[in-house]
């Protein structure tokens, strides 16, 4: 098993399960924000306990932190291997004669949804740090007695801009994931008759989920 | 038909090497690739020009010798076939074909369009076969049991003439169709079960050892194989890789 993160299936492999991880993720990500649209006082209370509740924020936030990490860490090593293994480009390449823009172009849709992560995170993730662990407010709740979730939620969604910006974001996402759903099942070995399967839930999944986020977004914004 | 050739011209393997425009005129549609470069060859000869070097061995797409790049595409614009196989009736007069060397740090430039495809040859050595006893009391291989599904699995990985198109094509040079090709051939069946873990172990480390890059599941090497190899050997490769690296 030594070496198994240094040949080149197993980063592949590697790469694949913090995929599948990644997406899991997206999805209770997107069941939690859904919420908002539906029943606010039920997205802060599920907003407070993933915020407050210890095993989330201690064990399985690290380890969030980790796979996204590791993807992009990942991601960016086996670019770079992967461009030098051919030091001389063709004159003419027509690429799009036998596979499609997403999967010749992950390493884009993944800088671009990186970009985009990392203006949500200074957005979203670092101000609640800040409240929580700095500031040492726990409680969740407004000046007013409230819960704050839903309010800042909304809040952020006023500017038109931010709105824009997020909905670039998940057309990034779901180029990546276009291709990135099927491609990690294959990477890690499964390709049978599930694979139609696995593909038409690919894509359900990579259209339908930030298509999801997206609704949110625009519904916060004109239903301020 | 009347053609433009932009073709790749290096005089050896330590050349920078350089795109060069040919004339052709008067090709027939019914020519083969090659022999439409054999045209080209002569011509070049009769003028006192050094003929471009290229790759072909059987002519009719089994040996896998016959490489080229061609408009973007390994062995050109057609499906499941090699160069010798594509036909001039595929372009129209007055085109212009690129015509470049399969490209990848793995497959150096020998000269023009020949490349040094023994990368492959090593990677076979380092596990693609089986270790048969041939004491005498050898087990007729038709005795053994195969079920039907396994058996067409593994000879379709087996068609696999290892032209190294897979690798032209894709955009990261891997290897990785024509080695879960051969690793495939033999995993599937009862004779190759016996030195799997070896077999995957020492491939894929040799295959890693020759620079080839990583695959990311484009699918681009499938589309371009003329044999039609299925990227399910590449997943089977990958599971085989993992269960073999597990066991140690």
């Amino acid at each position: 098993m030594s070496g198994i993160l240094n040949s080149s299936i197993g980063r592949k492999f590697a790469m694949a399960l913090s995929a599948l991880f990644l997406m899991f993720f997206i999805l209770q990500h997107f069941a939690i924000n859904i919420l908002s649209v539906f029943s606010p006082d039920l997205f802060n209370e599920v907003s407070h306990f993933m915020g407050t509740n210890p095993l989330v924020q201690f064990a399985l936030q690290p380890v969030l932190i980790f796979g996204v990490v590791f993807h992009f860490v990942m991601g960016f090593i086996l670019e770079i291997k992967n461009t030098k293994a051919r030091q001389i480009s063709y004159a003419k390449n027509n690429g799009a004669a036998n596979s499609t823009w997403m999967s010749r172009n992950m390493i884009w849709s993944g800088g671009f949804i990186l970009v985009f992560l990392i203006i949500h995170f200074i957005d979203f993730w670092i101000p609640e740090l800040n409240v929580k662990y700095v500031q040492g407010d726990m409680s969740g709740q407004l000046p007013n007695g409230d819960f704050r979730y839903y309010e800042e939620l909304v809040h952020k969604f006023v500017p038109i801009w931010r709105v824009a910006l997020y909905c670039l974001g998940f057309v990034f996402l779901s180029l990546h994931l276009l291709h990135g759903f099927d491609s990690a099942f294959q990477s890690v070995g499964a390709n049978n008759k599930y694979t139609r399967g696995i593909k038409g839930l690919g894509k359900a999944y990579a259209i339908l989920i930030p298509l999801g986020f997206i609704f949110i977004a625009v519904f916060h914004h004109f239903n301020h | 038909m009347n053609l433009t050739l932009k073709i790749w011209r290096q005089k050896n393997a330590n050349d920078k090497g350089k795109m060069v425009d040919y004339k052709i005129n008067d090709v027939s549609p019914d020519m083969s690739f090659l022999e439409m470069l054999d045209v080209l060859n002569d011509q070049l000869i009769n003028e006192g020009d050094e003929p471009v070097a290229f790759d072909h061995d059987c002519r009719e797409g089994i040996c896998g010798m016959c490489s080229l790049y061609i408009n973007g595409e390994a062995h050109g614009p057609d499906r499941g076939i090699t160069t010798c196989q594509l036909h001039m009736r595929k372009f129209k007069d007055g085109d212009t074909i690129y015509i470049e060397p399969f490209r990848a740090k793995a497959f150096p430039v020998i000269k023009d369009l020949v490349v040094d495809r023994s990368a492959f040859d090593r990677i076979q050595h380092a596990g693609g076969f089986i270790s048969v006893n041939t004491s005498g009391n050898t087990i007729d291989a038709n005795a053994i049991p195969v079920n039907k599904h396994d058996a067409d699995d593994a000879f379709s990985a087996a068609t696999c003439i290892g032209c190294g198109a897979c690798v032209a094509t894709c955009k990261n040079s891997s290897a990785m169709l024509f080695v879960g090709a051969k690793v495939s051939q033999f995993a599937l069946l009862p004779q190759g079960k016996v030195e799997a873990t070896d077999r995957v172990l020492n491939m894929v480390k040799q295959m890693d050892d020759e620079g080839f890059g990583n695959c990311t599941n484009t699918g681009a090497c499938e589309v371009e194989c003329p044999k039609g190899i299925s990227l399910e050997n590449i997943a089977r490769m990958n599971s085989e890789y993992i269960k073999a690296s597990l066991k140690g």
